[in-house]
Protein backbone atom coordinates (compact mmCIF):
# COMPACT_ATOMS: atom_id res chain seq x y z
CA UNK A 1 0.00 0.00 0.00
CA UNK A 2 3.06 2.26 0.33
CA UNK A 3 3.51 2.43 -2.92
CA UNK A 4 -0.20 3.60 -4.03
CA UNK A 5 0.36 7.04 -5.23
CA UNK A 6 -3.25 7.78 -5.32
CA UNK A 7 -3.86 6.76 -1.54
CA UNK A 8 -0.74 8.38 -0.84
CA UNK A 9 -1.92 11.75 -2.51
CA UNK A 10 -5.32 11.83 -1.25
CA UNK A 11 -4.53 11.11 1.94
CA UNK A 12 -2.10 14.38 2.07
CA UNK A 13 -5.27 16.55 1.33
CA UNK A 14 -7.34 14.93 3.45
CA UNK A 15 -4.96 14.49 6.82
CA UNK A 16 -5.18 18.23 7.29
CA UNK A 17 -8.98 18.46 6.88
CA UNK A 18 -9.70 16.07 8.84
CA UNK A 19 -7.38 17.79 11.97
CA UNK A 20 -8.71 20.71 11.62
CA UNK A 21 -12.31 19.07 11.82
CA UNK A 22 -11.21 17.86 14.79
CA UNK A 23 -10.29 20.71 16.06
CA UNK A 24 -13.32 22.34 14.69
CA UNK A 25 -15.68 19.47 16.97
CA UNK A 26 -13.92 20.07 19.99
CA UNK A 27 -14.29 23.78 20.08
CA UNK A 28 -17.36 24.01 18.62
CA UNK A 29 -18.84 21.41 20.37
CA UNK A 30 -20.43 24.33 22.78
CA UNK A 31 -22.46 25.49 19.55
CA UNK A 32 -22.89 22.43 17.39
CA UNK A 33 -22.77 18.53 18.07
CA UNK A 34 -19.79 17.13 19.18
CA UNK A 35 -17.15 17.71 22.05
CA UNK A 36 -14.27 16.09 23.24
CA UNK A 37 -14.65 12.61 22.92
CA UNK A 38 -16.21 12.85 18.91
CA UNK A 39 -12.57 15.44 18.48
CA UNK A 40 -10.44 12.80 19.87
CA UNK A 41 -11.87 10.26 18.04
CA UNK A 42 -11.06 11.95 14.72
CA UNK A 43 -7.93 13.32 15.71
CA UNK A 44 -7.09 9.70 16.34
CA UNK A 45 -8.54 9.11 13.12
CA UNK A 46 -6.31 11.40 11.80
CA UNK A 47 -3.10 9.46 12.79
CA UNK A 48 -4.01 6.22 12.16
CA UNK A 49 -5.04 6.74 8.30
CA UNK A 50 -1.33 8.74 8.36
CA UNK A 51 -0.45 5.63 10.05
CA UNK A 52 -2.00 2.93 7.65
CA UNK A 53 -0.81 4.29 4.34
CA UNK A 54 2.78 5.81 5.17
CA UNK A 55 3.14 2.80 7.18
CA UNK A 56 3.86 2.81 11.32
CA UNK A 57 7.06 4.09 12.13
CA UNK A 58 5.86 6.91 10.44
CA UNK A 59 3.04 7.59 12.30
CA UNK A 60 5.12 6.72 15.49
CA UNK A 61 7.63 10.09 14.49
CA UNK A 62 4.33 11.93 14.65
CA UNK A 63 3.21 10.81 17.82
CA UNK A 64 5.58 8.75 19.70
CA UNK A 65 4.27 5.82 21.84
CA UNK A 66 5.97 7.32 24.90
CA UNK A 67 4.07 10.85 24.79
CA UNK A 68 0.70 8.73 23.67
CA UNK A 69 0.98 6.98 27.10
CA UNK A 70 1.62 9.89 28.91
CA UNK A 71 -1.29 11.81 27.76
CA UNK A 72 -3.77 8.73 28.64
CA UNK A 73 -3.40 9.55 32.63
CA UNK A 74 -3.47 13.26 31.81
CA UNK A 75 -6.18 13.66 29.91
CA UNK A 76 -8.17 12.20 33.50
CA UNK A 77 -5.70 13.90 35.30
CA UNK A 78 -6.84 17.37 33.66
CA UNK A 79 -10.71 16.43 34.20
CA UNK A 80 -9.90 15.79 38.15
CA UNK A 81 -8.08 19.04 38.49
CA UNK A 82 -10.84 21.25 37.41
CA UNK A 83 -12.93 19.11 39.93
CA UNK A 84 -10.64 19.96 42.82
CA UNK A 85 -9.96 23.40 41.15
CA UNK A 86 -14.16 23.96 42.15
CA UNK A 87 -13.71 22.61 45.17
CA UNK A 88 -11.17 25.21 45.98
CA UNK A 89 -12.54 28.07 44.77
CA UNK A 90 -15.37 27.08 47.71
CA UNK A 91 -18.13 24.37 46.20
CA UNK A 92 -18.29 20.96 45.30
CA UNK A 93 -16.37 18.65 43.66
CA UNK A 94 -16.57 19.62 39.63
CA UNK A 95 -17.74 23.23 40.50
CA UNK A 96 -17.39 25.51 37.40
CA UNK A 97 -19.06 28.45 38.78
CA UNK A 98 -15.83 29.61 40.97
CA UNK A 99 -13.63 29.42 38.02
CA UNK A 100 -14.53 33.11 36.98
CA UNK A 101 -15.48 35.73 37.86
CA UNK A 102 -19.09 35.96 36.90
CA UNK A 103 -20.86 32.04 36.90
CA UNK A 104 -21.31 32.08 32.83
CA UNK A 105 -17.97 32.50 32.60
CA UNK A 106 -16.74 29.96 35.20
CA UNK A 107 -19.35 27.08 33.50
CA UNK A 108 -17.66 27.86 30.44
CA UNK A 109 -14.41 27.26 31.24
CA UNK A 110 -15.47 24.57 33.36
CA UNK A 111 -16.45 22.93 30.38
CA UNK A 112 -13.78 24.37 27.94
CA UNK A 113 -11.03 22.42 30.27
CA UNK A 114 -13.23 19.29 31.12
CA UNK A 115 -13.62 18.78 27.06
CA UNK A 116 -10.13 18.85 26.77
CA UNK A 117 -9.01 16.50 29.51
CA UNK A 118 -12.04 13.93 27.66
CA UNK A 119 -9.99 15.12 24.74
CA UNK A 120 -6.34 13.99 25.40
CA UNK A 121 -7.64 10.93 26.94
CA UNK A 122 -9.74 9.53 24.65
CA UNK A 123 -7.37 10.69 21.35
CA UNK A 124 -4.23 8.95 23.26
CA UNK A 125 -5.86 5.47 24.19
CA UNK A 126 -7.79 5.24 20.60
CA UNK A 127 -4.34 5.82 19.38
CA UNK A 128 -2.35 3.74 22.19
CA UNK A 129 -4.50 0.76 21.07
CA UNK A 130 -3.73 0.97 17.55
CA UNK A 131 -0.16 0.75 18.38
CA UNK A 132 -0.73 -1.88 20.52
CA UNK A 133 -2.64 -4.06 17.75
CA UNK A 134 -0.60 -2.95 14.62
CA UNK A 135 2.98 -3.49 16.41
CA UNK A 136 2.58 -7.07 16.95
CA UNK A 137 1.73 -7.67 13.54
CA UNK A 138 6.10 -6.46 12.72
CA UNK B 1 -34.26 -0.58 8.62
CA UNK B 2 -34.89 -3.01 6.05
CA UNK B 3 -31.28 -2.19 5.02
CA UNK B 4 -30.46 -2.70 9.14
CA UNK B 5 -31.83 -6.03 8.66
CA UNK B 6 -30.11 -7.22 5.61
CA UNK B 7 -26.35 -6.60 6.51
CA UNK B 8 -27.58 -8.06 9.49
CA UNK B 9 -28.28 -11.36 8.10
CA UNK B 10 -25.27 -10.51 5.93
CA UNK B 11 -22.85 -10.38 8.53
CA UNK B 12 -24.37 -13.73 10.21
CA UNK B 13 -24.29 -15.51 6.63
CA UNK B 14 -20.87 -14.66 5.91
CA UNK B 15 -17.79 -16.71 6.57
CA UNK B 16 -15.02 -14.48 5.58
CA UNK B 17 -14.27 -12.31 7.91
CA UNK B 18 -13.13 -9.25 6.14
CA UNK B 19 -16.17 -9.30 4.39
CA UNK B 20 -17.81 -9.36 7.82
CA UNK B 21 -15.94 -6.49 9.06
CA UNK B 22 -16.97 -4.45 5.75
CA UNK B 23 -20.74 -5.38 6.49
CA UNK B 24 -20.21 -4.31 9.94
CA UNK B 25 -18.69 -0.63 8.75
CA UNK B 26 -21.91 -0.14 6.87
CA UNK B 27 -23.80 -1.28 9.67
CA UNK B 28 -22.65 1.11 11.97
CA UNK B 29 -23.44 3.95 9.36
CA UNK B 30 -26.69 2.89 9.11
CA UNK B 31 -27.27 3.49 12.73
CA UNK B 32 -25.60 6.97 12.60
CA UNK B 33 -28.58 7.66 9.96
CA UNK B 34 -30.82 6.23 12.30
CA UNK B 35 -29.32 8.29 15.02
CA UNK B 36 -29.64 11.67 12.55
CA UNK B 37 -33.12 10.35 12.26
CA UNK B 38 -33.76 10.84 15.86
CA UNK B 39 -32.12 13.86 15.75
CA UNK B 40 -29.04 12.79 18.05
CA UNK B 41 -26.51 14.36 16.03
CA UNK B 42 -23.82 13.82 19.09
CA UNK B 43 -24.37 10.17 18.97
CA UNK B 44 -24.26 9.88 15.19
CA UNK B 45 -21.17 11.30 15.25
CA UNK B 46 -19.57 9.06 17.76
CA UNK B 47 -21.30 6.25 15.96
CA UNK B 48 -20.14 6.69 12.80
CA UNK B 49 -16.32 7.33 14.04
CA UNK B 50 -16.15 4.87 16.56
CA UNK B 51 -18.23 2.00 15.43
CA UNK B 52 -17.30 3.00 11.07
CA UNK B 53 -14.27 4.20 11.88
CA UNK B 54 -11.65 3.08 15.03
CA UNK B 55 -13.51 -0.28 14.92
CA UNK B 56 -13.27 -1.26 11.52
CA UNK B 57 -9.16 -0.47 11.61
CA UNK B 58 -8.88 -2.58 15.22
CA UNK B 59 -10.84 -5.08 13.33
CA UNK B 60 -8.81 -5.46 10.16
CA UNK B 61 -5.28 -5.22 12.45
CA UNK B 62 -6.27 -8.02 14.36
CA UNK B 63 -7.23 -10.19 11.46
CA UNK B 64 -4.14 -9.24 10.11
CA UNK B 65 -2.85 -11.04 13.11
CA UNK B 66 -4.76 -14.25 12.33
CA UNK B 67 -6.57 -16.20 9.85
CA UNK B 68 -9.09 -14.80 7.74
CA UNK B 69 -11.84 -17.72 7.95
CA UNK B 70 -14.11 -18.11 10.15
CA UNK B 71 -13.50 -21.56 12.52
CA UNK B 72 -16.66 -24.34 12.02
CA UNK B 73 -18.49 -24.53 15.53
CA UNK B 74 -16.93 -27.46 17.67
CA UNK B 75 -20.02 -27.39 20.01
CA UNK B 76 -23.64 -27.81 19.15
CA UNK B 77 -25.53 -24.87 18.36
CA UNK B 78 -28.85 -26.17 20.71
CA UNK B 79 -27.10 -24.09 24.09
CA UNK B 80 -26.49 -20.48 22.52
CA UNK B 81 -29.65 -20.62 20.56
CA UNK B 82 -31.69 -21.53 23.45
CA UNK B 83 -29.94 -18.21 25.48
CA UNK B 84 -30.74 -16.05 22.60
CA UNK B 85 -33.62 -17.48 22.58
CA UNK B 86 -34.53 -16.79 25.86
CA UNK B 87 -33.33 -13.74 26.50
CA UNK B 88 -34.76 -12.47 23.48
CA UNK B 89 -38.44 -13.55 24.69
CA UNK B 90 -37.60 -11.98 28.30
CA UNK B 91 -36.69 -8.30 26.14
CA UNK B 92 -40.10 -9.00 24.23
CA UNK B 93 -42.25 -9.95 27.41
CA UNK B 94 -40.92 -6.81 29.24
CA UNK B 95 -41.82 -4.29 26.25
CA UNK B 96 -44.99 -3.69 26.62
CA UNK B 97 -44.14 -2.45 30.50
CA UNK B 98 -42.46 0.81 28.99
CA UNK B 99 -44.01 3.93 28.97
CA UNK B 100 -44.97 4.80 25.17
CA UNK B 101 -42.24 6.97 23.23
CA UNK B 102 -42.15 10.27 24.78
CA UNK B 103 -44.97 9.92 26.84
CA UNK B 104 -45.30 12.58 29.09
CA UNK B 105 -44.27 12.03 33.38
CA UNK B 106 -41.34 9.65 32.40
CA UNK B 107 -38.57 11.40 34.03
CA UNK B 108 -36.55 12.12 30.81
CA UNK B 109 -39.53 14.05 29.01
CA UNK B 110 -40.61 15.48 32.34
CA UNK B 111 -37.08 16.94 32.99
CA UNK B 112 -35.98 17.62 29.53
CA UNK B 113 -37.49 21.23 29.05
CA UNK B 114 -36.10 22.45 32.48
CA UNK B 115 -32.55 21.78 31.46
CA UNK B 116 -33.76 23.45 27.84
CA UNK B 117 -34.33 26.12 29.46
CA UNK B 118 -31.59 26.33 32.12
CA UNK B 119 -28.88 25.90 29.79
CA UNK B 120 -28.09 29.00 28.58
CA UNK B 121 -29.16 31.49 31.45
CA UNK B 122 -26.77 28.88 33.35
CA UNK B 123 -23.53 28.21 31.42
CA UNK B 124 -24.39 30.41 28.57
CA UNK B 125 -23.66 27.20 26.08
CA UNK B 126 -26.60 26.58 23.52
CA UNK B 127 -26.27 22.89 22.70
CA UNK B 128 -27.45 21.22 25.41
CA UNK B 129 -26.25 17.71 25.20
CA UNK B 130 -22.28 19.32 25.78
CA UNK B 131 -23.57 21.63 29.44
CA UNK B 132 -25.61 18.49 30.55
CA UNK B 133 -22.78 15.81 29.43
CA UNK B 134 -19.89 18.12 31.08
CA UNK B 135 -21.37 20.28 33.54
CA UNK B 136 -24.78 19.06 34.79
CA UNK B 137 -23.33 15.21 34.67
CA UNK B 138 -20.07 16.09 35.17
CA UNK B 139 -19.57 13.04 37.63
CA UNK B 140 -20.60 11.05 35.01
CA UNK B 141 -18.73 12.08 32.66
CA UNK B 142 -15.35 12.05 34.46
CA UNK B 143 -16.20 8.50 35.22
CA UNK B 144 -16.78 7.75 31.48
CA UNK B 145 -13.26 8.91 30.79
CA UNK B 146 -11.80 6.60 33.08
CA UNK B 147 -13.72 4.01 32.38
CA UNK B 148 -11.22 5.20 28.53
CA UNK B 149 -8.21 5.02 30.47
CA UNK B 150 -8.95 1.80 32.44
CA UNK B 151 -9.66 0.37 28.61
CA UNK B 152 -6.04 2.17 27.07
CA UNK B 153 -4.09 0.70 30.07
CA UNK B 154 -5.66 -2.80 29.87
CA UNK B 155 -4.85 -3.02 26.43
CA UNK B 156 -1.13 -1.99 26.78
CA UNK B 157 -0.80 -4.37 29.64
CA UNK B 158 -2.21 -6.86 27.57
CA UNK B 159 -0.32 -6.57 24.44
CA UNK B 160 2.68 -4.37 24.86
CA UNK B 161 6.37 -5.20 25.13
CA UNK B 162 5.67 -9.16 24.46
CA UNK B 163 8.19 -11.07 23.92
CA UNK B 164 8.29 -11.58 19.96
CA UNK B 165 7.75 -15.17 18.78
CA UNK B 166 9.49 -16.91 21.85
CA UNK B 167 13.04 -15.58 21.06
CA UNK B 168 15.30 -15.11 23.88
CA UNK B 169 17.20 -12.02 24.59
CA UNK B 170 14.69 -10.24 22.91
CA UNK B 171 12.34 -8.76 25.97
CA UNK B 172 13.77 -5.79 26.38
CA UNK B 173 13.17 -4.31 22.67
CA UNK B 174 9.72 -2.27 22.82
CA UNK B 175 6.94 -3.54 20.26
Amino acid sequence: MRLDIVLRVATKFILPLMLVFALYVQFHGDYGPGGGFQAGVIAAATIIVYGLIYGLPAALRIAPPGLVETMIPLGVLIYATVGVVGMLTGGNFLYYSGLAHDQVHGQEWGVFLVEAGVFVTVFSTMLAIFYAFAGRGR
Amino acid sequence: MTLLAAVTIGIIRARDLISVVVLLGIYSFLMATVMVILDAVDVAMTEASVGAGISTVLMLGTLYLTRIEEARPVHSVVLPLFVAGATAAVLLWATPEMPPFGSPGVPVVAAGPDYLGRSVPDTGIPNVVTSTLASYRGFDTLGETVVIFTAGIGVLVLLKRLPRGGRGGDTNTKV
